[in-house]
């Protein structure tokens, strides 16, 4: 029996990894479902709502996407379109090296993750400087983010301090503020330094062009009144219609992803700094990433574009607290990684990740948390079709043809009922089907019973 | 909800979908829902052709051997009298899967037809014939483990006031009751690691408030803990719903 890749790398996590990553995902989908119960009569009505309106701004970014465009350039900012993580990260150079810019400190976004731009810039002779706590860890640890809203959520603080002394962040100390007030210190010069400050953005009203950023530390805030020049990084999925909008998707993130009411700081950006305004960078540029989102559009699987990136469901689910995020080897992991990232590979590259929509048992609590309302398993299921569709091999899965066929003919079904009692004798290694013997690894089978109740039922008639 | 828009219950004649795991293992869950249903007036049918409700290759992306088999299920449960299945799985299946599968099938029509006459058990007892009680007595404490198929419907719910009102049963809650045990189909099989490793953790839920018996409303949860149990040395009591319905009524010879 061969198994599945992340099923071997959840069979191989350390212990004290597993650990880490079962208690705090517990936590958090513990009290993000207090607190959005406990405030709302009926959150679920309001993740259908969002769910809908996200829906529909996916499905009319033809429109959105010039109206924000135009709004982006009113408020003073130049826009730019990128197809491909390589046009977006060529872009981002581009803009630097007009300025002779060689300094840039970043915060938290995952497209940049998504197109590893840190490292495309480092090769290019650029600093690139994580500044968000996690992500910042993840960068001298040459590591990768494990989740989409905690990136060291695999990490234990031990750990991160021996990378603190390693680096020459001072003596080992693992208590967690010291941490926090050393990499603080660390990146307040790192700050004043550079010249170019690089955010994502979590929702853009095609209404007013505002840009919506949320975070916990206020790095973002410092990435952008320390530096002249503001890039954001923004997927084409995060444009949102209206400013209205933003109430209920903003109190939806807030509870879903930290099981907060709001998070520390959320900033609203409507341009470069203004003749009025003291601060701020004097030239903003925004960049709109595609980078396969077009063809997720054109899928059968466009749902997933809602997802706002709170990581609810990689927190409550079952896979990932024994898995981890590694294992789904993409930038996103967990249930929505699962359907984004064999999307995100393309046609041609669909196959490399195309076992992550496997890892589920399809056991609906991911649907259930989503603030965005996405099917997620009913699109696990979809890519799970076009898998067997496109006949990529999957190891363990059992072969449905013979089965099917026996489970359309009535005759041949109830005979192989009663004759599959011979089972019942046979050691566990002869077992006749692999999937059998698979289940008796781990468990024990019970007695064949075949046929046994169509017996009962029989009399039962007779007897009546 | 996902079994909206069902035909009311007018009648007092239905079909049982028995289940393939029933069908193999697990013939005194098929029976205990026949006498359930019996009790409760209704004359049960079962249409001898029936074998699987086609989610075994949905589940592993094979639409196309999944399809023949749902075609086959709903020749086979034909008419337009309820199905009652005790499993939320399958019910599911016929109510949301299949028409997944079928969303660009001719056939469509037919596959969602079915779906709104077919009943999780506890759901067609509760919310289908409005029976909020259930008599006799069965003294035990219980564990009961809601399955995942029967979320956003009122199958768990159901399932839960049946049980509070059987005399002498004292429902006992665990931790992280709304976490999958770990079974899930093919995934038991092709991750077994993890699915070993989600059933132990509920395994441990469950043993921690020292129930008399498990109970679930899907005997497919019940094959993988009960399995997982006994395979560790440590055999754990795993009854069906309808088993302790039916047991309920022989206590107090209403049966």
């Amino acid at each position: 029996m061969k198994f599945q890749p992340i099923d071997l790398a959840a069979a191989g996590l350390r212990p004290d990894k597993r650990a880490s990553v079962y208690q705090s995902t517990k936590a958090t989908h513990e009290k993000r479902t207090k607190l959005l119960f406990e405030q709302y009569n009926d959150p679920d009505q309001l993740r259908r709502w969002a769910g809908e309106v996200k829906q529909h701004a996916i499905e009319n970014l033809d429109a959105y996407l010039p109206a924000v465009e135009a709004k982006l350039k009113a408020n003073g900012a130049q826009v730019h379109w990128a197809s491909t993580a390589e046009s977006a990260c060529q872009q981002v150079l581009k803009i630097m090296r007009a300025r002779g810019a060689t300094k840039m400190v970043k915060a938290k976004t995952m497209v940049s993750e998504e197109i590893e731009l840190a490292d495309y810039l480092g090769r290019h002779g650029i600093e690139a400087l994580e500044t968000d706590l996690g992500e910042f860890i993840v960068q001298i640890d040459h590591d990768h983010p494990s989740h989409i809203v905690r990136p060291i959520i695999h990490k234990n603080r031990r750990e991160i301090a021996r990378s603190f002394e390693r680096e020459g962040l001072g003596a080992y100390n693992d208590d967690p503020q010291t941490i926090t007030s050393r990499a603080r210190q660390f990146l307040r010069h790192k700050y004043l330094a550079a010249d170019v400050g690089l955010t994502g953005a979590n929702f853009v009203s095609a209404e007013s062009g505002r840009m919506v950023l949320v975070t916990n530390e206020g790095n973002s805030r410092f990435c952008l009144a320390a530096t002249k020049c503001h890039i954001a990084l923004i997927g084409i999925e995060k444009i949102v219609p209206r400013d209205y909008d933003l109430a209920l998707l903003l109190n939806l993130l807030g509870r879903s992803g930290t099981a907060q009411e709001l998070t520390v700081y959320t900033e609203f950006i409507t341009g470069p700094k203004t003749a009025e305004q003291p601060d701020g960078p004097e030239e903003m540029h925004v960049i709109f990433v595609d980078n396969g989102r077009t063809d997720v559009l054109e899928s059968d699987c466009r749902e997933i574009l809602r997802c706002i990136r709170c990581g609810a469901c990689l927190n409550v689910c079952p896979v990932y607290r024994q898995a981890s995020g590694h294992a789904y080897r993409s930038v996103y992991p967990g249930p929505v990684g699962a359907v984004l990232s064999p999307l995100l590979e393309g046609k041609h590259g669909f196959a490399k990740k195309a076992d992550l929509p496997k890892a589920s048992s399809l056991c609906g609590a991911c649907h259930e948390v989503c603030p965005v309302n996405i099917p997620i398993p009913d699109l696990l299921l979809r890519l799970r079709n076009r898998a067997n569709q496109e006949g990529i091999a999957s190891p363990g899965t059992p072969p449905m043809g013979a089965w099917a066929l026996l489970a359309s003919q009535p005759l041949a079904w109830r005979t192989a009922l009663v004759a599959s009692q011979v089972m019942n004798h046979l050691p566990t290694n002869l077992l006749p089907i692999p999937a059998l013997r698979a289940w008796q690894e781990e468990r024990v089978l019970p007695e064949w019973r075949g046929g046994k109740f169509r017996q009962w039922m029989s009399q039962r008639r007779k007897a009546k | 909800m996902l079994n909206q828009g069902r035909t009311p219950i007018t009648g007092q004649r239905v079909q049982l979908m028995a289940t393939c795991l029933c069908d193999a293992f697990y013939d005194d869950v098929a029976a205990a829902t026949v006498e359930v249903l019996e009790h409760l007036g209704q004359e049960v049918i079962f249409p001898e052709g029936q074998t699987c409700c086609g989610q075994p290759a949905f589940n592993g992306g094979d639409w196309d051997a999944s399809r023949k088999v749902v075609r086959h299920t709903v020749r086979t449960f034909a008419g337009d009298l309820p199905v009652i299945v005790p499993s939320g799985s399958c019910a599911a299946m016929l109510s949301h899967g299949a028409a997944l599968e079928f969303e660009k099938e001719k056939d469509l029509g037919e596959i969602v037809a079915l779906g709104r006459r077919t009943w999780e058990l506890a759901d067609f007892i509760v919310n289908g014939l409005g029976v909020k009680a259930w008599p006799g007595r069965y003294d035990a404490t219980v564990a009961f483990h809601r399955s995942c198929h029967s979320r956003g419907t009122g199958s768990g719910e159901a399932a839960t006031a049946l049980l509070e009102s059987i005399a002498g049963v004292t429902l006992r809650p665990f931790g992280e009751g709304e976490q999958c045990c770990g079974f899930g189909g093919t995934f038991a099989v092709t991750f077994p690691h993890i699915s070993a490793a989600m059933g132990d953790l509920k395994l441990e839920h469950i043993r921690a408030v020292q129930p008399d018996v498990l109970v679930s409303a899907d005997m497919s949860c019940l094959m993988h803990l009960g399995g997982l149990a006994t395979k560790e040395g440590q055999p754990i009591k795993t009854l069906h719903l309808a088993q302790v319905l039916r047991d309920a009524l022989k206590k107090s010879g209403a049966a």
